[in-house]
């Protein structure tokens, strides 16, 4: 029985009462829906701002100046006479590369102006030719036009002309500019793909640094991650959720799970230095290390998310197949994990894109070293995506600041990569009700 | 335990009466009256209690179902009713903190102990629920799972023999027969549950365990299962739940009436409805309170 029969009121007042109210109702309902707009709207914003700023600092660090160059490989100037590996580590080509600027600009005489001159070309591009070289060996004593990288800060220059008619100079001389100047019109100096961005490790020269060692070393911290947290997490969430008994233990291991989860990250990287490297002796640096340490970051997500979506799956399934004298064991593969399995997808997958954002535990355990290499397997030194726009960010040549933006696209674009193989893998998995 | 009150139409008449009113709450002894027993028992409960934690929900009842019967359990929600039913499967196993003390045997085997496995005796004694459940799968898949966990099918032409076999029995293979491949949780609610049937028929179990298992459907699907129940009594013996009095009248053979976790009355349908011993039964059956 409810209160209106009880009281006595007509059904006149009744409806009096209920209209007096309505406004109000309709007026909260309609602040509740515009608070949600706006927040989400803040978050469109946010989210395009922070594109919009990346994007427009980084899309230039995906194009390079590069000059042409009519070189000589001279045997004379290179001093090897046959082309074979030890002999190419000693050639100069450096000289062959200096030959080919004087004879461009031959009205460069004088020791400084000289230096100045050769400071054109990046200090690797004589790497570029041994490769080249070594590739062709034929070449050896012929000439040929290559387009080789440009000094960072010529790249600087060059591209502030874009924005603004004088450009920035920085720490181009007014000579070098007329120079740079005269390349251009000429056609032989052209801002084209940046190769080395994507096939280079770390450079301390950011026209020879590239995000392939990071990108590289990501991945394989993140494959160990997953193949140890994705088993291990959802081993452990399908115990404690189906077959662990519900007493004082398990209560203590649910509270400590929880806690786990909420340890600021780079304690993680203190005990991963402790046990993997200091006890366990592990090479430092290592992704098999950085992937061990982000283990224990991610379980703790991937276990909460599992046991929340092994608790969503209707007790009415796991009934059914009990009922026709399943096993626990067969109840759960056959029925339970199946259903549970796109929401246990979907916090591996943020448990992963956590991981592949992480930083600071990283650091303890020597991924920042400045590694020019890219990793071979996991037990090699490598560092990581973010280690390395931490790196770059701190780096204090302005070509940097371009690469750290494109990085930062890079690890975005994994990121997405990730998330919609996540989205599609549930879709695929998912079961019609 | 929810209810489907299909009776509920009493419910009102509840109230005025505090003689009723005594009757329905007392926690005097109630003696189990009739005839619990039979000679050719296939289930044989005999003292049975089961304790949710602290609570006592089921107080020393003793039953026997004989075979190729269909026994009904009746009685007001939070009865123990369905409580009962899931003792003999051992589904009351998954409930945390439940404990079942007394006496229970299959053909003289016994259901509860420390040597027994819950998966055999699980495909002896099958369940149907109240809410139609049907995996997610197809419906060839639902009506084979249990012969294939049970590695009843050495063929593949042996499983398809026994799956069409077992949806015909539960009178669902002329619908289906050209969807075998689409999921069983597309059907139609009867479908559904004939579906469960057939699925729990599939393993060939000695008993089937009904729990209020037209509950969720409408008058033509439950009158479908109700003439389902009374062909499968050839071959299995039947322990229903139900609410619905008509029903219990028009499928059983014997009928169990529960009250507040006891056993009051158990005799042949006929006797119960039309003559029972006990006043609480005689109150339960004309709607004096549901």
């Amino acid at each position: 029985m409810t209160d209106l029969t009880q009281t006595n009121l007509t059904q006149k007042q009744v409806r009096e009462r209920i209209a007096a109210r309505l406004a109000s109702r309709h007026r909260k309902e309609k602040i509740f829906r515009g608070f949600g707009i706006a927040s989400i709207a803040f978050g469109v914003l946010a989210v395009l701002v922070l594109f919009t700023d990346i994007i427009s600092k980084g899309s230039s660090a995906f194009v390079q100046s590069q000059i042409q160059l009519q070189v000589n490989y001279d045997p004379a100037e290179l001093g090897i006479d046959k082309v074979d590996q030890e002999s190419l580590a000693w050639a100069n080509f450096d000289g062959v590369i200096r030959n080919a600027l004087r004879e461009r600009f031959p009205d460069v005489t004088g020791r400084s102006e000289k230096r100045e001159l050769y400071s054109l070309v990046s200090s690797g591009a004589g790497f570029d030719l041994r490769e080249r070289l070594q590739n062709n060996p034929e070449l050896l004593g012929q000439s040929e036009t290559v387009w080789v990288n440009a000094d960072d800060d010529v790249d600087t220059y060059v591209k502030s002309l874009s924005k603004s008619k004088d450009g920035f100079l920085g720490r181009t001389s007014e000579q070098k500019a007329v120079w740079i100047n005269a390349l251009r019109d000429s056609g032989e100096l052209k801002k084209r793909f940046n190769k080395t961005f994507f096939t280079n490790g770390d450079s301390r020269e950011p026209e020879q640094a590239g995000i392939r060692a990071a990108l590289v070393g990501s991945l394989f911290t993140l494959l160990v991650t997953l193949v140890l947290s994705f088993p291990i997490g959802v081993a452990a969430a399908i115990y404690l959720e189906e077959f662990a008994p519900k007493n004082r233990w398990t209560d203590l291991i649910e509270v400590n799970i929880n806690n786990l989860a909420a340890v600021p990250s780079i304690v993680f990287g203190l005990l991963g230095l402790a046990i993997f490297i200091n006890f366990f002796e592990l090479p430092r640096s290592a992704p098999l290390v950085g992937g061990l340490v982000l283990t224990l970051m991610t379980l703790p997500t991937i276990i909460i998310s599992s046991r929340a979506s092994l608790k969503s799956v209707p007790p009415s399934i796991r009934e059914a197949a009990m009922g026709m004298g399943a096993s626990r064991m067969q109840v759960v593969l056959h029925h339970v994990l199946p259903l549970a399995m796109p929401g246990m997808l979907t916090g591996a997958i943020i448990g992963m894109a956590q991981a592949l954002g992480e930083t600071a535990p990283l650091l303890m355990i020597g991924m920042v070293a400045f590694i020019v290499d890219v990793p071979h397997g996991i037990t090699d030194p490598s560092t990581v995506l973010p280690v390395q726009i931490f790196l770059w960010a701190d780096s204090p040549e302005r070509a940097f600041v371009e690469r750290t933006s494109a990085a930062i696209m890079v690890l975005l674009a994994v990121l997405i990569t990730m998330n919609t193989c996540a989205v599609w893998l549930r879709k695929k998995l998912e079961r019609r009700w | 335990m929810s209810t489907m009150t299909l009776n509920a139409g009493p419910a009102a008449a509840v109230g005025d009466s505090t003689a009723e009113q005594n009757l329905v709450n007392t926690k005097a002894d109630i003696k189990t009256v009739g005839s619990p027993f039979c000679d050719d028992a296939k289930l044989r409960m005999r003292n049975v209690n089961v304790f949710y934690g602290e609570t006592q929900a089921i107080h020393d009842v003793s039953l026997d179902i004989g075979r190729n019967q269909v026994v009904a359990m009746i009685g007001p929600s939070g009865c123990g009713k369905s409580t009962f039913l899931r003792c003999l499967n051992r589904m009351n196993d998954t409930i945390e903190g439940c404990r079942v003390e007394g006496e229970l045997s299959l053909d003289g085997d016994p259901i509860y102990g420390a040597k027994v496995d819950v998966v055999p005796l699980r495909a002896r004694v099958g369940m149907v629920f109240q809410k139609p459940n049907p995996f997610p799968k197809s419906i060839y898949d639902n009506v084979a799972y249990g012969p294939k966990i049970h590695g009843i099918a050495s063929r593949r032409a042996e499983l398809d023999e026994i799956v069409e076999n077992s949806l015909r029995r539960a009178g669902l293979w002329n619908e289906v027969k050209d969807r075998l491949d689409k999921p069983g949780t597309g059907l139609s609610g009867g479908q559904q549950q004939r579906l469960c049937i057939a699925r729990a028929i599939a393993v060939s179990p000695e008993v089937i365990l009904m729990d209020e298992p037209c509950s969720a459907l409408d008058p033509i699907a439950t009158a479908r299962i109700e003439e389902l129940i009374d062909e499968l009594r050839e071959n299995y013996t039947i322990a229903i739940v139900t609410h619905s009095m008509q029903q219990a009248a028009r499928v059983s053979q014997r009928t169990a009436y529960f009250h507040l976790g006891k056993l009051v009355e158990v005799n042949d349908t006929e006797t119960v409805f039309t003559n029972p011993e006990h006043e609480l039964t005689e109150a339960y059956i004309t709607g004096r309170f549901g």
